[in-house]
């Protein structure tokens, strides 16, 4: 019978499965972080368990670090335990661990490629929810709770049940000033929030094999945001080339074992999906979020949307709750909308050619004199390259504050965050209330677009700042 | 884990789609590094001011919705991050049943890890439920039978059947899967020889 990627992942995966289906998968690749795990540990310790396999994990802190000086260490006490608590745990437990201070200390989805702990096929779990970035190498990663932290540390399998296949297909190519974050908003503005319920996302077609491996993490990133737990992409040379000589990929004869067996992970051409949505390159512009939900969406051309237009009377209340949060109103072009900070950073865009992306828009001009720009590079590897090619310079002298690496501003779980009623153009994943502080309102938009609005000092059209 | 027995209680209704575990409980209190206390600061941002003085027009701060353990709520509950906080935040504040039309899948399953029954019904039934909400009158969840009880009226609901046995009996998925440990390691066997990488070998 014809077999999806995802098909095939699973069932190189199964270890049991009981008569109504449930299953009992193996976990090749498992990182762990500091906020969803001491529960879980607490959890073997009081029930005198192990780990099974602790040379499959990997931890980092990356939530609750600081992002600026870190020689004194962490001030926020509670902050600091559970770093701390991860510490000890990973000590206790045998887990390798990059510490706050090690330089390839960063956001858990981003050290995981570049390590090359992500790898094609294998199955990839974390107790968050953005684990579907490393769907991008054609594994099938996922969050979990951390409940199931602990079973995998206690167990090296998960218990599952089978989602069904629904394939994206993004043909064409994308025009100037265009990026993969636009495609992933664009994507879920047409599919909803909850479209992917229930699914795995395979992204294919043109287009997407056209991206880089760092655009296609973008997309596979949000792919939660889209409602499915996991979304991947066929591997390629492109992938293949990527992993080639990281410290943690295969080596010598394991390499070719490898990449023969990942050269054949792709769905077979008459594999069945159980939902398809199409979408073709040239319509896709530059998009940002005007509400609090990842689904509403707009062209940085588009008004905000007016609440009475809804025939539906739960969006219409949505809505209207939206723009009051956001202190919007109806009819108001996006492009008019005033901010006062920008932050440009996270799992989603916080990568080396994010930072090449923005940079290339702020270089040589300034941040207007109201608004307050910080770059937080996704981890010190990608901050160190940064600083190689001189890009904190470049941000550094139009006005933008160069931090340390960590989640920062995309949750604020640490220092950085909005005040009620700031306005942000952020390049993270989630625009819920009180995301990035309490009262906060999030306009979600990709690293240019957000260069281009720290810029402007209102959201802005990243295509005017193209040369 | 707790059994799941039957509940009896006056259900509060939330009328919001896309409830997120933002906010279930922000991020401020996921430095924890315990699974219980949280049910203090549960929809924290809607449950009190600024000052952080209880908002009193917030369902769950009125009598008797203070004491409830049946939440009604919008369309795709739960979505966003994968925090067990936010089960474990529902639980600690004495939820243990969600009635709703449609949840994020994570938060669905760590429902069940923590003996909190996730319910799904259509939309006409929730509002059909959640007047029973307004009325302040009690409905009664039993698991067993699947079936919702409310004045002279039920409604069956659907749950998959494992599920349902774990809740029902508390059981502990590591102890049932630690019990095909000889299972787990004959796929390592063949996973060394079969993908000799994943080992780093």
């Amino acid at each position: 019978m014809s077999k999806t990627l995802y098909d095939k992942i699973w069932d190189d995966h199964l270890v049991h499965t009981q008569d109504d289906g449930t299953s009992l998968l193996y976990v090749d690749r498992h990182l762990v972080h500091e906020v969803t795990s001491p529960q879980a540990f607490e959890g073997l310790r009081n029930s005198n368990r192990k780990v099974r396999q602790p040379n499959l994990t990997l931890a980092v802190a990356d939530h609750n670090v600081p992002t600026s000086d870190r020689s004194k260490g962490i001030s926020d006490e509670e902050s600091k335990l559970q770093v701390e608590t991860l510490e000890k745990n990973c000590d206790e437990f045998g887990i390798k661990l990059f510490g706050m201070n090690d330089k390839r200390q960063g956001i858990v989805h981003i050290i995981g490629p570049e390590q090359g702990f992500t790898q094609p096929g294998s199955i990839i779990v974390c107790g968050d929810s953005h684990t579907a970035t490393h769907g991008a190498f054609g594994s099938l990663a996922f969050g979990i709770g951390t409940s199931e932290v602990e079973h995998v540390l206690a167990t090296q399998t998960l218990v599952q049940k089978k989602s069904k296949n629904f394939r994206i297909k993004v043909d064409g190519k994308l025009s100037i000033g265009v990026t993969s974050k636009d495609v992933i908003l664009q994507i879920i503005g047409k599919i909803g929030t909850a479209g992917g319920t229930g699914y795995v996302i395979e992204y294919a077609g043109s287009l997407i094999s056209s991206l880089s491996v760092e655009q296609r993490m973008t997309i596979c990133n949000m792919t939660i945001e889209g409602g499915a737990r996991a979304g991947l992409i066929e591997p390629d040379e492109k992938i293949f080339n990527y992993l080639n000589g990281r410290p943690m990929s295969p080596k010598k004869e394991n390499w070719d074992k490898a990449l023969d067996y990942w050269s054949k992970l792709k769905s077979d051409g008459d594999a069945n999906f159980d939902k398809e949505v199409t979408l073709d390159g040239k319509d896709i512009m530059p998009m940002v979020t005007w509400g609090t939900s990842p689904q509403d969406v707009i062209s940085i051309d588009g008004r905000i949307p007016n609440p009475e237009n809804e025939a539906d009377e739960d969006r219409k209340n949505s809505i209207e709750r939206s723009l009051k949060y956001m202190g919007l109103k109806p009819g108001t072009a996006i492009k008019d909308v005033k901010i006062d900070k920008v932050f440009i950073g996270s799992c989603t865009n916080g990568r080396i050619e994010d930072l090449r992306d923005a940079a290339k828009i702020v270089k040589n001009k300034k941040v207007a004199q109201h608004v307050y720009a910080m770059v937080v590079p996704g981890s010190g590897l990608v901050k160190q390259q940064a600083e190689q090619e001189g890009l904190d310079k470049v941000f550094k002298d139009s006005g933008f504050d160069w931090r340390e690496p960590g989640c920062s501003m995309c949750l604020a779980m640490n220092a950085d965050k909005l005040k009620p009623e700031e306005r942000c153009a952020s390049t993270s994943n989630r625009n819920f209330e009180g995301r990035q502080g309490r009262g906060g309102r999030t306009h979600l938009v990709s690293p240019g677009m957000a260069a281009a609005a720290a810029i402007s000092g209102s959201l802005d059209d990243v295509r005017k700042f193209q040369n | 884990m707790q059994k799941f027995k039957t509940i009896k209680s006056i259900p509060a209704y939330l009328p919001i789609v896309n409830i997120d575990t933002d906010m279930i409980i922000p991020k401020q209190f996921l430095k924890t590094i315990k699974r219980t206390g949280l049910g203090k600061n549960l929809f924290y941002e809607m449950r009190y001011n600024e000052q952080g003085t209880p908002n009193d027009d917030f369902i769950l701060n009125t009598s008797p919705f203070n004491d409830t353990n049946i939440l009604i709520a919008g369309k795709n509950f739960g979505c966003g991050s994968s925090r067990e906080h936010a089960p474990w935040a529902l639980l600690d504040f004495g939820i243990t049943c969600v009635i709703s039309s449609s949840y994020a899948d994570i938060f669905y399953n760590n429902c069940f890890k923590n003996g909190i029954l996730p319910i799904v019904l259509p939309e006409a039934k929730i509002k059909e439920l959640s007047e029973y909400s307004k009325r302040k009158e009690e409905i009664i969840v039993n698991l067993e039978k699947q079936k919702i009880t409310f004045g002279n009226n039920e409604i069956d609901f659907e749950i998959d059947q494992f599920k349902k046995k774990c809740l029902i009996e508390g059981l502990d998925d590591i102890a049932l899967s630690l019990e095909k440990n000889p299972k787990i390691t004959e796929f390592e066997k063949k996973l060394s020889s079969n993908r000799p990488w994943i080992f780093n070998d």
